[in-house]
Formats: C-alpha cells, sequence, structure tokens
C-alpha cells in the first residue's frame, strides 16, 4: 500500500469521527424538538381546543368550589407560554394529573398498564418477524411464483383490514366456536388474585416462578391478540424484506459471489440478507412501534389491560388527562424507537462504523 | 487428455438471447474463438455484447436470458449440457471472473480477508486457521503490504485499487486456470491502473493461466494481450494477434484505431467512429 | 380501421423521438397505461373503486331499504336470507342497505381528508423547497415531528378534544395525514427549484407567490395523487377504528366502523352484523391499496420491483 493510501485512510478516519459527533448532536437536538414538539401538541389538545379545560379534566358535575380550585391548580389564570412551561416541567417529572376515573395519577396507571403492551406488541412482533423476514426472502427469491404471489395476497390483505374486526372474527372462530383460546383478559380470575407478577410481564414472570399453570394460562389468553398484531407486522415486515432482497440481488457482489462458485443458499442467506438486514432492523423497529399504536384497538377487542385499552376507557369517560397522559406515553415510546432504529442502523453498517 | 492442454476453452457459434417485450433481443450472435494458455483480448464498444459472452462462458447470463452454442467447452466439459451443480464447482475453482468496479463487486458488509476465505473454503476443505494463512499470502500475492491490517477491513475502508486487488486476490485464491477479466481497470485512476494490469500480468504468466480481458480499450488490450478479437453488434468482425493490430482489416478496427490520440499528430477535424450497418448483419 | 393503420398509431405512440410534447406525454401515458392494464390486480383494484362510486351515487335505487329506519317488530337481528342479504341488526334494519348507503360515509370520510391533507402538505413542501434557509428548516422540523407521532394514537387525542363526530375524525386524521405530502412536495420543489425554467420565470418578475403557484405546484401534483391514493386504505381503516371506538361517526349514520361497534354486543351469536361490514371495509381498501400500488408500478417503473 503506498504512503498516499494511508494518509488517505488516517484522513477517513478522522472524518468519520467528526461525523459521528455531528450524527450524535443531530440525533439529540432531533430527540428533544420531537419530544417537545409531543408534549406542544397534547398540551395544544388539552389545554387549548376546549372552550374549558376545567371542565374537560373534571366533567360538568363538578361543584363549583372544586372547578375554582383545579382552575388554580391548573394554572389556568397564567398567561398560555408558562402554562406550557409548568406543563413541560411536569412531564419531564412523570406528572400527567390525576385521573378522574381511577382517581390514581396517571403515571402510576400507566406504569401499571404498560408492562401488558409492551409484552403484546414484543410477541407480535416476533412473530412477524420470524415468519415475515424468510417469507419476504423466498418471495423475493422465487420472484413472480406462486409463493410470491401467495405472499403478495397475504400482505395486501394485512395493509387493508380492519384489525379490531379481525380480532371480533378470530373470536368467534377460536374462542367460541372452537374453544381453543381463552376468553378476552389476561389471565383468568382464578390466577388473578393467586399469581403475584414481577416485571409485569406475565409469560416471563409465570416462567420464572415456576408457575407452569398460569404460564400455559397466560399464553392461551396472549396467543390469538399476538397473532393478530404478528399478522399485521408479518404483512409489513414480508413485503418490506421482498423488496431489500430484490434491490441487493441485483447488485454486482451477487454476480462476484455466483463467479466465487457459492451456492444459492449461501449467496442468499449469507450476503443478500446480511445486507437487507441493515435495512431490515430500521423496518423492524418500525413495525414494533406500529404495533404499540395497533394495541390501542386490539386492547379493546381483547380487554387487554394495557396502555390502549386505558386510553380508549379513559376516552369513554372523558377524562383527559389519562387520554393525554397515555398519548404522551405512547408517542413517547414511538419517537424513542423510531430514533433508536435510526441510530440502531448507523451503528450495523460498517460503512458508517468507526474502526 | 494430453491434447487438451493446448485449448482450454473452445467457443463456437455462442448466441445469446433477452426476449423482452418488443421481441428477442440478440446480445450475442453467433461468436466462436478458443483460448489456450495466453492472454486473449476481447475489444468492443458498450453493447457489443463482450460483457455478455463472459458471462455466458462464467454461466452468469440473467435467468431469462437464452445461451446457446455449438460448442461451449472447457478443458473438454461440455459447460451447456453440464448440469448446475458442477458448473457452479467449476466457478472460482477452474474458471474465476474479475468484474468491473471492487466498490460494486466486494460485499460491502463482509470484510475482505472474510471474502477472500470464503472462496477457498467453498472449493476446499481447509481448516480456519490455514485458510486465514494462505488468505494472507494471497493478499501479499497482490502486493498488500500489510495484509493482516486489510484482511479485517470492509471493502469501503479501502482505495478502488486494492479493492481490485483483493478482488484479484479472492478470485485466484483457489488456483483457477483460466480467468475472465472484464474491464477491470476501467473504474480505477489512471495512475493505479497499470499497478493492477501489472499484478493481473505477472500472476498470469505465474500460473499460466488463460485469460480472456474485456475491454473497449484497444491500445490497453494490444499491449497487454497475445490475440484480440474485436466483437461489433454481438459479432466478431476481426480476429488477429496483438502485433499485427496495424495491419487490421475490417474498417470498424481501423476506425477505432484512428479514434486513438497520438502525439504529435493534428486531430482536425477529431475523427469519429464510424458505424455501418452492413457490418452488423 | 385496418391493423396496418392501428399498428402505426402505435409506433408513433412509442416512437423514441417525439415530435411535439404532445407526442411524448400521449406516449407516456400509453405506456403507463399498458403497464398499469398489463397488472390483474391492479385493474381489480380499479373496478372496486368504480363500483364503490357507482354504489355511492345510485344508493337510493339500489338500497331496498331504509338504512336507519328499521322493523323492530319482526325483523330483529334475523340471519342473512333472500330478504334480507346480510340479515338485519338489532334495530330490524337492513344490514345490506346500510352498507350500500355507508359507502357514502367512506367516501366523505376519503375526499375530505384528501382535499384538507394534500393541499395543506403541498403548501408547506412547496414553499419549504422554495424559500429554503431557515423557513425550510423549521417547516421541515415540524413535518419531522408530525411524522414521528403515532398517527391513530393523535388523531384519538384530537377527537376526545373535539368531541365525537364523523366532521372532527375527518379533522383529527387530516391533522395526522399531512406530512407525507408535504416531504413528497418538497422533494420535487428541490429538483426543479434551480432549474433555467423557473430563473427565466424570476427574470421576468414574476413573484415567489406566483412561482410557487404557477410553476412549482402543478409539477408536484402526479406523485401527490399516487401517495394519496396509496394512503386512501389507511384513512378508511382509521377513520372506521375511530368509528369503532364510538368517536367517529355517530348512530345512526350507517358508517362501516360504527356498524362494527354496534354489531360487537351480538358478535358471538349474530356474527352477520359485525361481519358484514367489516368485510365491506376489507374490500374497499383492498381496492385503493391494489389500485395505489397499479398507479406507482406504472407511473414509477424505478419502483416496479418494490
Amino acid at each position: 500500500m503506498s504512503v498516499a493510501e494511508n494518509q488517505a485512510t488516517a484522513g477517513r478516519g478522522s472524518a468519520r469521527a467528526t461525523a459521528i459527533l455531528s450524527s450524535i448532536g443531530r440525533f439529540l437536538v432531533i430527540a428533544i424538538t420531537t419530544y417537545l414538539g409531543l408534549l406542544a401538541v397534547t398540551f395544544f389538545i388539552g389545554r387549548v381546543i376546549p372552550i374549558d379545560p376545567v371542565l374537560a379534566v373534571l366533567g360538568d358535575r363538578a361543584p363549583t368550589a372544586v372547578v375554582e380550585r383545579t382552575r388554580r391548580e391548573m394554572g389556568l389564570d397564567l398567561p398560555l407560554i408558562e402554562q406550557f412551561y409548568i406543563y413541560v416541567k411536569n412531564a419531564l417529572n412523570g406528572d400527567f394529573g390525576t385521573s378522574v376515573l381511577t382517581t390514581n395519577p396517571v403515571m402510576t396507571d400507566i406504569r401499571r398498564a404498560f408492562p401488558a403492551t409492551i409484552e403484546l406488541a414484543t410477541l407480535g412482533t416476533l412473530i412477524g418477524a420470524i415468519i415475515g423476514v424468510p417469507l419476504g426472502v423466498l418471495a423475493a427469491v422465487r420472484r413472480g411464483s406462486l409463493i410470491d404471489q401467495v405472499a403478495r395476497i397475504i400482505g395486501l390483505i394485512g395493509y387493508s383490514v380492519p384489525v379490531f374486526w379481525l380480532g371480533l372474527l378470530g373470536l368467534v372462530l377460536f374462542y367460541a366456536k372452537l374453544r381453543w383460546v381463552a376468553f378476552p383478559a389476561r389471565l383468568d380470575v382464578v390466577y388473578e388474585y393467586t399469581f403475584t407478577p414481577i416485571t409485569g410481564f406475565y409469560l416471563l414472570d409465570a416462567a420464572m416462578q415456576g408457575q407452569w399453570d398460569v404460564f400455559y394460562d397466560a399464553f392461551r389468553h396472549i396467543v390469538l391478540p399476538a397473532s393478530l398484531l404478528g399478522y399485521l407486522s408479518l404483512a409489513y415486515i414480508s413485503r418490506m424484506t421482498r423488496s431489500f432482497m430484490l434491490n441487493e440481488l441485483g447488485q454486482e457482489y451477487i454476480v462476484a459471489a455466483r463467479a466465487k462458485g457459492l451456492s444459492e443458499t449461501r449467496i442468499i442467506w449469507g450476503h443478500a440478507l446480511r445486507n437487507a438486514a441493515v435495512p431490515m432492523v430500521t423496518v423492524i423497529a418500525l413495525s414494533y412501534a406500529n404495533l404499540l399504536e395497533g394495541s390501542v384497538l386490539t386492547e379493546t377487542v381483547f380487554s387487554w389491560p394495557g396502555i390502549g385499552l386505558y386510553i380508549t376507557n379513559s376516552l369513554q369517560n372523558a377524562d383527559m388527562n389519562a387520554v393525554l397522559g397515555g398519548t404522551i406515553a405512547i408517542g413517547s415510546v414511538f419517537i424513542a424507537i423510531n430514533l433508536l432504529s435510526d441510530l440502531l442502523y448507523r451503528l450495523l453498517d460498517p460503512r458508517t462504523k468507526a474502526g | 487428455m494430453s491434447g487438451k492442454t493446448s485449448t482450454l476453452l473452445e467457443v463456437e457459434d455462442l448466441r445469446v438471447n433477452f426476449p423482452t417485450r418488443i421481441g428477442q433481443v440478440q446480445a450475442v450472435r453467433g461468436v466462436s474463438f478458443s483460448l489456450g494458455r495466453e492472454r486473449l483480448g476481447i475489444v468492443g464498444e458498450s453493447g457489443s455484447g463482450k460483457s455478455q459472452t463472459g458471462r455466458a462462458i462464467m454461466g452468469l447470463t440473467p435467468p431469462q436470458a437464452q445461451v446457446t452454442a455449438r460448442t461451449l467447452a472447457f478443458d473438454g466439459i461440455d459447460l451447456l449440457a453440464a448440469p448446475a451443480r458442477e458448473r457452479r464447482a467449476l466457478r472460482g475453482k477452474r474458471i474465476a471472473m474479475i468484474l468491473q468496479d471492487p466498490k460494486y463487486s466486494l460485499d460491502p458488509v463482509m470484510s475482505i480477508g472474510r471474502q477472500i476465505v470464503e472462496t477457498l473454503r467453498t472449493h476446499e476443505k481447509v481448516g480456519k486457521a490455514e485458510a486465514r494463512d494462505r488468505a494472507l499470502a494471497m493478499l501479499e500475492a497482490v502486493q498488500i503490504r500489510d495484509p493482516s491490517r486489510v484482511f479485517d477491513l470492509h471493502p469501503h475502508e479501502v482505495s478502488g485499487g486494492m479493492g481490485q486487488r483483493a478482488m484479484i486476490a479472492m478470485m485466484l485464491i483457489a488456483g483457477p486456470e483460466m480467468m475472465i477479466a472484464d474491464e477491470p481497470t476501467s473504474a480505477l485512476d489512471v495512475t493505479v491502473q497499470l499497478d493492477v494490469l501489472g499484478i493481473l500480468d505477472r500472476l498470469v504468466s505465474e500460473r499460466g493461466m488463460g485469460l480472456i480481458f474485456i475491454s473497449h480499450d484497444l491500445r490497453l488490450v494490444s499491449s497487454f494481450c497475445d490475440r484480440v478479437i474485436v466483437m461489433y453488434a454481438g459479432k466478431v468482425v476481426e480476429q488477429l494477434k496483438a502485433s499485427e493490430l496495424r495491419d487490421a482489416q475490417h474498417p470498424y478496427t481501423r476506425g477505432l484505431l484512428n479514434c486513438m490520440p497520438r502525439i504529435g499528430f493534428e486531430r482536425h477535424p477529431l475523427p469519429v467512429l464510424d458505424r455501418k450497418p452492413e457490418w452488423a448483419v | 380501421m385496418s391493423t396496418e393503420a392501428i399498428q402505426s398509431r402505435r409506433d408513433w405512440l412509442l416512437s423514441e423521438r417525439p415530435a411535439s410534447r404532445m407526442q411524448a406525454r400521449l406516449g407516456r401515458a400509453y405506456v403507463a397505461w399498458r403497464r398499469f392494464s398489463a397488472n390483474r390486480l391492479a385493474f381489480v383494484g380499479l373496478l372496486i373503486i368504480l363500483a364503490l362510486l357507482v354504489v355511492a351515487a345510485f344508493a337510493d335505487v339500489l338500497a331496498p331499504y331504509s338504512p336507519t329506519i328499521g322493523d323492530l317488530k319482526n325483523a330483529r337481528l334475523l340471519a342473512p336470507s333472500a330478504a334480507h342479504w346480510f340479515g338485519t341488526d338489532d334495530l330490524g334494519r337492513d344490514i345490506y342497505s346500510r352498507i350500500i348507503y355507508g359507502s357514502r360515509w367512506t367516501l366523505y370520510v376519503v375526499i375530505l381528508v384528501a382535499i384538507i391533507a394534500a393541499p395543506v402538505g403541498l403548501l408547506v413542501g412547496t414553499v419549504a423547497g422554495y424559500a429554503g434557509g431557515w423557513t425550510d428548516a423549521i417547516l421541515m422540523r415540524i413535518t419531522d415531528i408530525f411524522l414521528a407521532f403515532p398517527k391513530l394514537v393523535l388523531a384519538l387525542a384530537f377527537v376526545a378534544a373535539l368531541g365525537p363526530g364523523i366532521e372532527n375524525a375527518v379533522l383529527a386524521i387530516a391533522i395526522t395525514s399531512w406530512p407525507p405530502y408535504a416531504r413528497i412536495a418538497r422533494a420535487e420543489t428541490l429538483t426543479v427549484r434551480n432549474s433555467d425554467y423557473i430563473k427565466a420565470v424570476q427574470l421576468m418578475g414574476a413573484s415567489p407567490f406566483r412561482i410557487v403557484l404557477r410553476h412549482i405546484m402543478p409539477l408536484c401534483i402526479s406523485s401527490l395523487i399516487i401517495r394519496v391514493t396509496l394512503d386512501m386504505a389507511g384513512i378508511i381503516l382509521t377513520a372506521a377504528g375511530l368509528g369503532f371506538l364510538g368517536l367517529g361517526a355517530q348512530p345512526p349514520l350507517p358508517e362501516w366502523g360504527t356498524m362494527i361497534a354496534s354489531g360487537r354486543r351480538f358478535i358471538l351469536d349474530q356474527w352477520w352484523v359485525a361481519g358484514a361490514p367489516g368485510f365491506a371495509i376489507l374490500i374497499v381498501s383492498l381496492g385503493f391499496n391494489l389500485l395505489g400500488d397499479g398507479l406507482r408500478d406504472a407511473l414509477d417503473p424505478r419502483s416496479g420491483d418494490q
């Protein structure tokens, strides 16, 4: 190697360090402004749109004294910008006010409900990725074949079906008719009182405590909603995998790999998929974020006591603090996953890795 | 098989067709030549079918392409009749190919060393440590100074010249007898081109390999190869020794020759390549 | 007409050297149409959407019963039969008729969202792209912030504040769906912004307002239409979801999502009450998805494989 080439590599190294610093800086700016934006929007929804925010929080049956006190407590006599400042400060401290419906601080309710949602969305994404990635790969490799057509139709229906309706049909078939799965809830009533969760992820908790009857019961409850979410995520993941794989299979390095005499299996799974895996991480993360959102409807159908059900229950009761708290909770995780997937992409791609 | 040693590759009436919406596109239309342990240059402008000829020999034409030939034999093996498995075993082991641009032809997410080792371990039962040693030796053979460092680098971390040397190492490690180099230096800086050509030249003669050198650059080919085939519109229009290039008969070859600038000659008006439809018939 | 004449007209359309801009345009449209109609699934999508339009237009003629007044006495929760193809609901209303009328509400939502969100996105994107600098930075940051939000949850929160109802649902969905249009419009604007013909218009003294409105916006329309078509299914599903949660259209409006919500109580025994409207949603969103895919493949050959 020539001296000039050595210097060029060294120069690229320091340039890369600067690039990484600036991308971390950019990342922080984006994270902060996006989160402030989320708070601004929920502030706008909670304080500006309603003609009387106190009424929106308390309902119209509250006595005048309580209304006056709440008005002062909410700081509604202050200028709007100052109200927003207090709002942001409280939100950063995890204070989203009190839920009228449960009389708990909204944050307490959210803490209780969140593991249920995470458990459901995680399982759904796992199902989606485990089936969706191989399906997408096969569809790309056998482009135009029967399996490609089937994958395409499965994907299109997944994009087009109302998830709550499919959930209802699933309940009719697998719960009412076939009795394969348990009724809509997280656990049978018997276990609700005897089982003490540790992490809040019931499958994990039951396995850790060796209570396999509880594990089986929890599984019978989660399998249908998780498969449903898994299907939605499969539709998205398989379609994106196919498109990434087609892109990779058309590259020159695939021709080179064939010229080396590698087997098709090795070329597809060892080279093409490895390259597609970099953008796939983003796709799977996005699909996870979408499932968190999709949980609002799914949890309602399956009486799954997660954050989605919490939001919809609060909605029916005009419990604005709870609705906005839940929105911020899901929004924050959604934003975090979006940003993290972007960061992960940079880490996984050797072209941007420091080395 | 002593008679076969002089001829490695026999090509007779090779045709490559692509069916499209508007009918058949004939990329290669009846090409014939043979190759011994020598350097054969294939020259032509883009679209002349020279690259598809190379890919057809490798068996790397796109799936929709139809390849036919009266003879397409490597060391007595009928390539078109050979099962896919046998052809695959030949690729990389006995026939190798170097592509144009290392930026695209090396896997971007795999380290250079692993890509070289991969070729070796596909064709030979070799342990990990031995494979690594042989890959390092191969990197040294293509004149990379610090093989153990380059071994762990990813393709984007090296220059084009070094990438192409790594490509050569990757393709030569299993010891092929024949090599197709498809525009191996066209994507490189002019200063690096000669280095890479020198390495290729030395390795090919040291190992007594047959080389098909595909290029659009007539001067490069004539200085580098023993024999030259000139292709136009999917056909061979002229076949001659590199040393006799000045006596080329065909007007297309003469046109290509005239396009090359020479020091001390007036270039007004600038010669334009003549393309007559009857040559393509 | 002789086959020769047809052949020559085809050649004229497919000519590699069009003599006029008109010929080039017609040729491109012809190629796009050929590609579109060769895609059978896209064609099915087009048929579904045309059928939706016809059904919505002639709902009065097509529906055998009233969508809102049922026969409480004799026709409650009847199973599908010759008289009631999709059965009847708990108020004795014919579900088939309600679905036919419901198509109007689906179109209402989709069209309203499109004509609110697309122009907003177009305006934000073209202004950001043309102005550049700080305007661009701020507008795009806002766009990105909205893009990073969970759409359905945000729409829920908006409707919660605005109050339930189909108009508010439309507004909420529109608020959450403009950002992608802004990004597309900005990207298109950036590609033409520095072109000579824009410079020529500037030299002639056109105001930035006029340039954006008359010379940049028209160029963004076609890619925007593809994107809007692809988003239609998502809009329908979100609207239905809001309806299902009781936040969209209110009973007795025959909106499909709302119908599923009211059929939910009988799902175990009278599955058709919730089953039929869900199927209608599935078919219509499928239609939009197929159509959008086909349009994209036909108009943008590069993404044909994706």
